[in-house]
């Protein structure tokens, strides 16, 4: 095309343009990465994990709540950070609380989980980390920190019947990062650590 | 995370781009410039219907320029209208008449601003069909307007400036596809997934029930990140673990919305026949980078404020894969490049680590920015620093061999001025107007106080400078934020633009005049801290009134 000076066939040239463009990328494009992804089908397929039966649980990149029907915590799993997707761990409505730091309600919040973590643990509020009491930003967080799950395994063994050491091997084994050795921050898999809590019967 | 591996972390992109700086720049210069098409490209140019040797006139650039972006609007602003007849729709119903407006203007102008939470809204079909195709599209206009001012410089006594659509199908197949088919396969091998399966409902261990999600998330990731667009496919963004599994991904998809701007001035450089023209460019966009950067992770780290000081640490909103360095790595390239993706909620950041999204914002996105608007917007800021120089030294400013006239001065001028209008007026009129102002507080505002006033700047900051992230506890699912917003994007976007080809066919028609012994060398550190200095206080003498109502009084 040359330079017209009216606007007409510049118009033409979009809508032909955009067709022909939404059926390259929007199409095409996402149809060859699909095929690229049936390399790696678990990856590709969202990461599904499965207990010792073989049932599909979730998925290793998401977490879950380990709680009752009414929200209270099962103590003989470890507790996964709270969250802000839905009523807590609601795949279908990721996101953050988005509070801000000065706002009451995020205020009265950390207080209440704080002494809410104290209470279950048996702990002083001051040992409660700040994972504990923070909610991650998209609500499904799969991962505690270290000194998270730490402050759990007394329960938790207490719970099952179990030694101590036999839990924190398997908060070792759930335990991952940080990538290359300095990318972001070891983290706990809550979900994998209680499959291999209920692997170990008790 | 210690405060070895949060510097090791930016040595690490920093190299990697380093890397990729000269044969990513070389290779898009090459494609912008080379004589031949490819065979697809070849095809591409008969279906569209244009004869890929002619030139355009800037008049004309503009036109297409505005002619592809209309369709563009109305053809995502149809497909939300028709998500109920389309396949994929996952059940979800027809997109209301502003959202649709809103959402169609925000991917068409490289914003991605989401005033809808993509879980609950959008089908795959609208995704891919729609946002996706734009996520190409939108970036390979920004570039190709860098493009043609690029030339402008390079050229001599020329009344043509480029072929658009030869840089739309170039930018698009030589750079941005290839670019994103290796990215995507990263991502999956990262954990992003990659399928059509809708959602799957599972027990969980505890007995309750979880939807986990599906979708072609991977292709859409990488180039949401590569093109520097940032609309998530799920709400939660680069912080949802399908977006985003693993903190190397996350550091991945930093260098993927660092690569093309920060590599574009490599590809100028080489346009112009002066690589070192290229390292001054990258050295100030470099300068206000690693400043910010800094800045932001420091106080992030601090933790200061009442809930981040109850709970010891700022990590309300973080994921903890990522901690609060990564976090803080992600969401200041996310909003010096104008992608606005986030893997972590900046409503919930600390009072004066929220002030710095904002600050990165204000400057105009030009430290790199985004795909070429990045590039644009410095060479207008440098146009603007060489004028500045030749007023202290008395001498008519030139620019690569270009003479800066009275009428180059009022197109950057005038290019420079339209965002902060937007910006203040729009938060203005939110508040001004009594109407408005109600419904605002009624509805949209999440937080109480200063933090409000704040959610409501971020949001015009981020729409009139094309970013797209948000304090996003603003519900901006408004008739008021839809249109307003929408009318920020579109003018955000295509004013300057229009400003930009015309400053473009101005500098071309000139022929280069020689330099002497009189004319600012514009390739020295004495030159990139003038350009630093022009674009920071530029944006300190507009913005820090209006900032001191919001996270300055919050913080201070």
């Amino acid at each position: 095309m040359s330079s017209p000076r009216s606007t007409w066939p510049h118009l033409l040239v979009a809508v032909r343009a955009l067709l022909v463009l939404t059926l390259v990328l929007g199409v095409g494009y996402p149809l060859v990465v699909t095929g690229l992804g049936r390399v790696l089908p678990a990856r590709a397929d969202g990461s599904p994990v499965t207990d010792a039966s073989g049932a599909v649980v979730g998925s290793s990149l998401i977490g879950q709540a380990f709680t009752d029907a009414d929200g209270a915590p099962l103590p003989e799993y470890v507790q996964s950070r709270p969250s802000a997707a839905g009523d807590g761990y609601d795949a279908a409505a990721s996101g953050g609380s988005n509070l801000g730091p000065e706002n009451p309600d995020l205020v009265a919040a950390v207080e209440e989980r704080r002494a809410a973590v104290a209470d279950l643990e048996g702990v002083d509020p001051a040992d409660v980390p700040a994972d504990a009491v923070t909610a991650s930003g998209s609500g499904l967080d799969p991962h505690i920190s270290p000194e998270y799950a730490a402050l759990q395994v007394p329960r938790v063994a207490a719970e099952r019947g179990l030694a101590e050491d036999e839990v924190t091997a398997l908060v070792a084994g759930a335990t991952t990062g940080p990538d290359l050795g300095y990318l972001g921050q070891e983290s706990v898999n809550v979900l994998a650590l209680n499959l291999a809590l209920d692997a170990l019967g008790g | 995370m210690a405060g070895w591996a949060a510097v090791a972390q930016v040595l690490t992109v920093v190299a990697v781009l380093a890397a990729l700086y000269r044969p990513l720049g070389d290779s898009m210069a090459r494609a912008y410039t080379s004589a031949r098409d490819l065979r697809v490209e070849r095809g591409l140019y008969r279906v569209i219907g244009v004869d890929a040797r002619s030139e355009q006139s800037w008049r004309s650039y503009v036109r297409s320029v505005l002619a592809f972006s209309l369709v563009s609007v109305l053809a995502v602003y149809l497909l939300q209208r028709a998500q109920s007849w389309l396949p994929w729709d996952l059940g979800m119903p027809a997109v209301g008449e502003h959202l649709s407006f809103n959402t169609a203007v925000s991917f068409v102008t490289n914003t991605n601003w989401q005033s809808y939470s993509p879980d609950v809204t959008l089908g795959y079909a609208v995704q891919a069909l729609g946002l996706a195709v734009q996520n190409f599209v939108s970036a390979a206009v920004g570039m190709a307007v860098a493009v043609a001012l690029v030339r402008g410089f390079a050229r001599r006594r020329s009344g043509t400036i480029g072929n658009f659509w030869v840089d739309l199908v170039r930018g698009t197949v030589r750079i941005l596809l290839p670019g994103a088919l290796v990215a995507a396969v990263v991502l999956i091998a990262g954990g992003v997934i990659q399928n059509w399966a809708g959602v799957t409902e599972v027990t969980t261990l505890a007995g309750g029930t979880q939807s986990l999600p599906g979708g072609p998330v991977a292709s859409q990731e990488a180039i949401k990140l590569l093109g520097t667009n940032g609309g998530g496919f799920f709400n939660a963004n680069s912080a949802h673990p399908y977006e985003n599994p693993t903190a190397w991904t996350s550091l991945f998809e930093v260098v993927l919305m660092l690569a093309i701007p920060v590599s574009l001035p490599r590809t100028f450089g080489r346009m112009v026949g002066s690589a070192k023209q290229g390292y001054a460019v990258l050295g100030a966009m470099a300068a206000i980078f690693l400043v910010s950067l800094t800045l932001l992770t420091v106080v992030e780290s601090r933790g200061a404020g009442t809930a981040p000081e109850l709970a010891g640490g700022a990590l309300e909103g973080k994921e903890q894969r990522f901690g609060v360095a990564a976090t803080t790595l992600f969401g200041s390239v996310s909003t010096l490049t104008s992608t606005g993706a986030v893997n972590g909620m900046h409503d919930s950041f600390t009072a004066l680590g929220g002030l710095f999204p904002m600050l990165n914002m204000m400057l105009g996105e030009v430290a790199p920015g985004g795909v070429g608007s990045g590039l644009y917007g410095m060479l207008v800021l440098a146009v603007l620093a060489v004028f500045v120089g030749g007023l202290m030294v008395g001498r008519t400013p030139e620019y690569l061999g270009k003479k800066i006239g009275p009428r180059e001065i009022k197109l950057a001028s005038l290019s420079i001025l339209v965002t902060p209008t937007l910006v203040l007026a729009g938060t203005a009129l939110s508040f001004a107007v009594p109407a408005v102002r109600a419904d605002v507080e009624a509805t949209s505002l999440w937080n109480p106080g200063v933090h409000g006033f704040s959610e409501v700047l971020y949001a015009f900051t981020s729409a009139a400078n094309n970013n797209g992230s948000a304090f996003a506890g603003l519900t901006a699912n408004t008739p008021w934020f839809n249109t307003a917003l929408g009318v920020a994007m579109l003018l955000g976007r295509f004013v300057p633009i229009v400003l930009v080809l015309a400053l473009a066919g101005s500098l071309a028609a000139q022929d280069k005049v020689p330099g002497t012994a009189g004319t600012l060398p514009t390739h020295r550190p004495q030159f990139v801290g003038l350009l630093v200095g022009v674009t920071v206080i530029i944006t300190a003498l507009t913005y820090f009134p209006v900032l001191a109502l919001g996270p300055l009084a919050e913080g201070l």
